[in-house]
């Protein structure tokens, strides 16, 4: 006679189970992969209360809160994977405001047939990115669609930070005079994701930029540098973020080629495919505009933070009733750099 | 990156534009084709009209394979992409080329035809070999450039006895089209000749266009110091006036060209009697079809799809642009009915087509005036 123990069941299989349809059907299932995975990877006590919300204490300035959903394939890439992109891309839309993040939503879209093991990787890459930048992830969701219905997982995080008071970022604040500031390298994202596509047959030593940037950000503030714009030049990369300020700001750019930084196997790939750099995406990377008499400070703030190290003022903003970025090429010529027209690369972030 | 940057070297450019607003005759007027849209391309990109004197012009010619496919060929590929149990491989470009009734291959991806974007013919054979139950057709567009590599996967696949693969053969050759434009009477004073057609034909099937038309021909690289000294050199030739064939691409092009890739096309492909191109109209002998030991890898043979010559929009001035008689802001709907993300046009597809090149790198010019 078999002894029925109470409340067990048999732990899931990490290592050959897959993702059912009744992982997301609501009942003992759903609660065991809540529980044994969820639960366990982002433990926090807000997460802890088990409602169906999170219960959070009072705020102590503006709220700001932003939203993004993650198709990336593959899944896993050089420098990351959809997990911990999850948790940065998200982080830094709050961050770009000029907000401290504080709690993360995640709602997950699971295929029938998704490997337990991967998920379960994935989930600990976003556990451990929150963790690193200091965030609770406070409540979640979880479903699952049949086989063919999906991409194995599709991850939408939800943040929510605090703003101090007398600070205000926002893309129509750039005036003619203004420099602008890039953090880095373009282009490496997009490019390390493009690269370990199935259908790609070659192998570059290219890693994703992904990084939260919300540290780099307070240095930035706490410069007292005028700030009047931070945006993360992520899908549609480098070109179409300065096209969203300029258009915002009734404004135009000029940008110096040759202060645009692309590394050497980014630029070979992007070569090699036919893409141009300043349409690539980014994950890790910030531009700022400021005041002119500020621009210098703020470039050793930036310089002298690990993800800022390779900062340079790359241009400024200038009258022009089109609102066209131009650029200088490093042949000393001048070009448009326009709007991405259609799509350069599809899902990479 | 090496073998690149040296070619996109400003310091350099600068002492070339000095030479060549020290040798332009201020009395003359240059007026310079450069055929290929990966010169067109390279212009605006760097912006080399701004280190050109006024009287050195730049006129585009028709060398962007998406942009010379006349609307019945995307017709056709759409016809074929949308019957039943086939597959339609395609280079990216092209899934944007406008087709009849607002239809592009992106169109009918998005209505169920499955149209797939590859990089390389191997990509497609690929294709035929894991769906063998499917039919998979190449749209096979291009010049000289592209063709070895169909003819490459055309000879696999016989082969291999691959037989759900086919092509559906729109290669074009060089020289025919700059015959077209020469017969058509556009003012030139010299030719940048072809970069990468180049490196397959050679140099020598232009020297008829200097030693029968008078025209100076310099064959240059895509980068943009290879177009910069392409320039001065067409500008002592034609203060000279000199008509010859030189070659400024030395490290990829010969007199003879590849051998052996011309006689693997020759192997696969004959020459046809006509073909119709956007703008040039129907040209002699301008074309490939498949050899009759091949006929079966031919879609349109295959599946009994005929070519049905369809015009052009009617705003619509890409068949002037591409014989280089007008420039794409002398066109009515340009940057207006017109533009990149809803191109009417062939031109302003492609970033090598001369009006998306102008548009998305060059248009502040106008505004400014």
């Amino acid at each position: 006679m078999s002894a029925i123990r109470p409340d067990y069941s048999r732990p899931l299989d990490f290592k050959g189970g897959r993702v059912e349809m009744s992982h997301g059907a609501g009942g003992r299932a759903m609660a065991q992969l809540i529980n044994e995975l969820f639960a366990k990877a982002f433990d926090n006590p807000y997460l802890a209360q088990g409602n169906d919300g999170a219960l959070l204490p009072p705020a102590s300035g503006r709220l700001v809160m932003s939203t993004d959903s993650h198709v990336v394939s593959p899944l896993f890439f050089a420098g990351g994977d959809i997990g911990c992109l999850s948790v940065h891309g998200t982080i830094n839309d709050v961050a770009m405001m000029g907000a401290a993040p504080l709690y993360l939503s995640a709602a997950f879209i699971l295929e029938e047939g998704f490997r337990l093991s991967e998920l379960k990787r994935i989930v600990e890459s976003m556990a451990r990115a929150a963790k690193d930048a200091g965030v609770f992830i406070v409540t979640g969701d979880t479903k699952v669609v049949e086989k063919g219905k999906g991409d194995g997982v599709f991850i939408t995080t939800t943040a929510v930070g605090v703003i101090r008071d007398g600070i205000t970022l926002s893309g129509d604040l750039a005036q003619a005079g203004d420099k602008i500031l890039l953090s880095g390298s373009i282009g490496d994202h997009g490019m390390a994701v493009l690269s370990q596509r199935e259908n790609m047959t070659f192998d570059a030593p290219i890693t994703s930029d992904t990084a939260a940037l919300h540290t780099l950000v307070a240095a930035m503030l706490d410069s007292g540098a005028k700030l009047r714009v931070l945006r993360d030049p992520t899908r549609g990369g480098l070109a179409t973020t300065l096209n969203e300020i300029a258009k915002q700001s009734g404004a135009g750019m000029m940008l110096q080629e040759s202060s645009i930084r692309v590394n050497g196997p980014v630029d070979a790939a992007c070569e090699f495919l036919g893409l141009d750099p300043l349409y690539v995406a980014n994950e890790g990377k910030l531009v700022a505009i400021c005041a002119p008499e500020d621009a210098d400070r703020l470039l050793e703030v930036m310089r002298a933070h690990p993800l800022g190290r390779e900062s340079a003022v790359i241009g400024e903003v200038r009258e022009d009733a089109h609102g066209f970025v131009q650029m200088i090429t490093r042949l000393g010529g001048r070009r448009i750099v326009d709007w991405l027209a259609g799509e350069q690369l599809p899902r990479i972030c | 990156m090496k073998y690149v940057d040296e070619f996109r070297d400003g310091e350099l450019a600068k002492h070339i534009a000095a030479r060549i607003a020290h040798e332009a005759s201020p009395l003359k007027t240059y007026r310079l084709m450069e055929f290929c849209g990966g010169h067109t391309h390279a212009i605006s990109r760097y912006g080399l009209s701004d280190l050109l004197p006024d009287n050195v012009r730049l006129i585009h010619g028709p060398g962007c394979p998406v942009c010379v496919l006349p609307t019945g060929r995307v017709d056709q590929a759409i016809r074929l992409a949308r019957m039943p149990g086939v597959i339609l491989c395609t280079y990216a470009d092209t899934m944007r080329v406008p087709a009849s009734g607002k239809l592009t291959l992106m169109r009918a991806k998005a209505e169920g035809a499955d149209v797939r974007m590859i990089y390389s013919t191997q990509d497609v054979l690929k294709i035929a070999r894991d769906n063998p139950q499917r039919e998979v057709v190449f749209f096979a567009i291009g010049f000289e450039t592209t063709t070895p590599p169909t003819a490459v996967a055309v000879k696999q696949a016989a082969a291999e006895g691959l037989k759900n693969f086919s092509i559906l053969c729109n290669h074009v050759l060089t020289p025919a089209a700059m015959h077209a434009i020469l017969e058509g009477g556009v003012a030139l004073d010299g030719f940048i000749g072809p970069a990468h057609v180049s490196t397959i034909i050679g140099s020598q099937p232009y020297e008829v266009f200097a030693t029968e038309y008078g025209q100076p021909v310099v064959i240059a690289g895509f980068e943009p110091l290879d177009v910069m000294q392409a320039i001065l050199l067409l500008i002592r030739q034609i203060n000279d006036r000199r008509a010859e064939v030189e070659n400024e691409f030395t490290r990829a092009v010969t007199r003879e060209g590849n051998l052996k890739a011309q006689a693997l096309v020759d192997e696969v492909f004959e020459v046809r009697d006509a073909f119709e191109w956007r703008g040039l109209g129907s040209v002699p002998h301008s074309a490939l079809k498949l050899r009759e030991e091949f006929a079966g890898y031919d879609a349109e043979q295959r599946f009994g799809i005929e070519y049905v010559a369809v015009p052009d929009h009617k705003g619509c001035e890409c068949a002037a642009i591409l014989r280089g008689e007008k420039r794409p802001q002398q066109c009515r709907i340009f940057g207006t009915v017109c533009t990149p993300e809803n191109p009417v046009g062939s031109c302003m597809v492609s970033s090598e087509g001369a009006c998306a090149a102008h548009y998305s790198y060059g248009r502040f010019r106008e505004d400014a005036k």
